[in-house]
């Protein structure tokens, strides 16, 4: 049901790509929105990334806090670790 | 060596117990703005940080964000990059962005500056101190990047002094003048929840989207930069309700006071961002129906529902908000070409294919109501009589929005929209139930507001001939008007090597238009 939609918009740019690609593989039920210079991830009641899979797809040691720099926006409920970030709908 | 913290217990180390009790006046007197609304905060140790981001993360990735975008101005600057855009007719945009919304940022610093004072809680101030500083940061962006088309184009050259002054920049300054004047719990409510979390998607994520369809990327590069820091801001404006929610039920009365009208006041302000987005962009990715479903519609309905369990309900007259999108922009622009020679952008009628493109997009109106108009206007025009409203309009007495809007959600689309007020023996007109309401409850306030069109009859504006008013704004002669046959197009034209006039090349043209 779309009550409980929750979002993440990124750039579309190189510097996203390991936070792109993470949200791809992890969720593989979210809808990926292609639009001019920026791509939106859709899913029911959760959306998320984890550290240890960013870091494999970057191949290098990430702070998930990275995501500042190319996130445009989200909708929903953040929650937020070392190793994980997630939005959620209670 | 000591194990490195989590993050939650980092952060906690870094935000908390830097207060502290004050001894030589009382705490009331310290924070002497924190409870005159009837806010009740009983404990600020349970506020809540959603992005744990402490100051030394903050300055890094904000310093990361201004090297890349500085990075991208300098390359655009120096490949002439605006001649990539799809047209010029785009740059009118900017203008409007300029004029009527990087002010806003500077006023949104201001506030937040006086939350991060004010605030007893240490979580709440670190969070406002941020805030504060992001708002700077995206009016210098701002006029950085847009600096270089002020170089190229009319009517960009003093935005702040408009700002203050001019009929359609009152519209987003007075929705500022009134969440600043109010207290900072109201200020917060209405910035962060009502316009950043409810409404800001619809400025920042399509337009800029549309700048990069359009060939503009030194804005898409500021607009997704300034973005960025709105995720941390939506995400404040969200913790913030959840906050004052959880402190004490009182507060939800007056929290769903706030909402109801700062999401009508912010609606209002977007009624511009509506014309911009399905007029201004000669390329639209989205319309602004389409933005307000899925950024809007969407988007609040599922946080409404989050927001239940707490007592609160959606803004009142969403409905009508929604049902007037199909109707909204098209009324706006239809405004704006009727008063063309009283801006400081240029205005024109929609061509075919941009109609077409509308009747796609608005199947229910667009043919119905507004193609006739328009195809009228344009038949006037060819035969010399170019449409032109001589007077000044009625303006609302609270969303300070001329009264085009009409009675969409009374199925009557084609009758103008009026409501009016009696206070202490005198007639207030507001445009609709929203605006009529929010002046009932406080007409004291709304009393004071600084109408453009009663100053300008009252001989407050430089004059009573429009010329002398437009002087008084600093506007150009050269800056309004129609877009064809305007300076703007002859020197585009002229970059493209399209006419044989005197300004063969862009350089010369940008150093003529230094020159004059």
């Amino acid at each position: 049901m779309s009550d409980g939609k929750v979002f993440m918009i990124f750039q579309d740019t190189a510097d996203a790509r390991p936070f792109i690609e993470a949200l791809t593989q992890e969720n593989p039920a979210a809808t990926i929105i292609h639009q001019p210079g920026m791509i939106r991830f859709e899913a029911m009641g959760e959306i998320g990334i984890t550290r240890a899979v960013v870091e494999e797809l970057a191949g290098r040691d990430v702070d998930l806090q990275e995501l500042h720099l190319t996130l445009i926006s989200l909708s929903g409920n953040i929650d937020e670790d070392d190793d994980y970030f997630r939005i959620t709908r209670h | 060596m000591a194990k490195k913290l989590n993050m939650r217990k980092r952060y906690e180390l870094l935000t908390r117990g830097l207060g502290w009790e004050p001894t030589y006046q009382s705490k009331e007197k310290v924070f002497s703005n924190e409870s005159y609304e009837g806010i009740k905060i009983t404990d600020w140790s349970k506020w809540e940080d959603p992005f744990r981001l402490t100051i030394d993360a903050y300055w890094k990735y904000q310093a990361e964000k201004d090297k890349k975008l500085y990075a991208v101005m300098d390359s655009f600057a120096q490949n002439n990059a605006h001649l990539n855009l799809a047209d010029a007719t785009y740059v009118n945009a900017l203008k409007l962005f300029i004029q009527g919304v990087t002010p806003l940022e500077y006023q949104a610093h201001r506030g937040f500056a006086r939350l991060a004072r004010q605030f007893s809680g240490e979580g709440a101030q670190i969070a406002c101190q941020m805030q504060s500083l992001d708002e700077l940061r995206h009016t210098q962006t701002q006029i950085h990047t847009i600096s270089h088309y002020n170089k190229h184009f009319n009517g960009m050259h003093d935005p702040f002094h408009m700002h203050d002054r001019v009929w359609y920049l009152s519209v987003p300054k007075s929705y500022f003048d009134d969440a600043k004047s109010a207290g900072p719990f109201e200020f917060i409510t209405s910035v962060s929840f009502a316009f950043e979390y409810l409404l800001t998607n619809l400025l920042f994520v399509p337009f800029m989207s549309g700048a990069a369809f359009n060939g503009d990327m030194a804005t898409v590069t500021f607009g997704f930069s300034a973005q960025s820091d709105e995720s941390r801001h939506m995400t404040l404006g969200l913790e913030l309700i959840k906050f004052l929610l959880e402190q004490h039920e009182d507060n939800i009365p007056i929290v769903q006071g706030w909402i109801d009208k700062h999401f009508w006041r912010a609606y209002r302000v977007l009624a511009l961002v509506s014309a911009m987005q399905d007029y201004m962009l000669p390329e639209s990715p989205m319309s602004w129906k389409e933005a307000w479903e899925i950024y809007f519609v969407e988007n609040a309905g599922a946080l409404f529902n989050d927001l239940a369990r707490y007592g609160l309900r959606m803004p009142k007259y969403h409905e009508q908000a929604t049902a007037e999108a199909e109707h909204l922009s098209h009324q706006v622009w239809g405004t704006l070409y009727n008063y063309a020679h009283a801006a400081s952008m240029h205005f024109w009628l929609p061509d075919e294919k941009k109609m077409d493109w509308l009747s796609e997009k608005y199947p229910n109106t667009f043919d119905k109501y507004y193609r006739p108009r328009y195809e009228m206007w344009a038949q006037m025009a060819k035969e010399g009589k170019r449409f032109q409203n001589g007077g000044l309009p009625q303006l609302c007495q609270v969303c300070q929005v001329p009264m085009l809007f009409t009675e969409v959600s009374k199925d009557d689309p084609m009758q103008i929209s009026y409501r009016s007020s009696e206070f202490n023996g005198e007639k207030f007109h507001t445009c609709s139930d929203g605006c009529k309401d929010i002046f009932d409850h406080e007409p004291e306030k709304y009393v004071h507001a600084w109408l453009p069109v009663h100053q300008i009859f009252q001989g407050n504006c430089g004059g009573a001939a429009i010329p002398d008013i437009l002087n008084w704004y600093h506007f150009k002669p050269e800056d309004g008007g129609d877009y064809a046959g305007s300076a703007d197009e002859t020197r585009w034209k002229a970059m493209h090597g399209e006419t044989t006039g005197a300004a063969s090349s862009d350089t010369e043209s940008a150093e003529e238009k230094a020159a004059a």
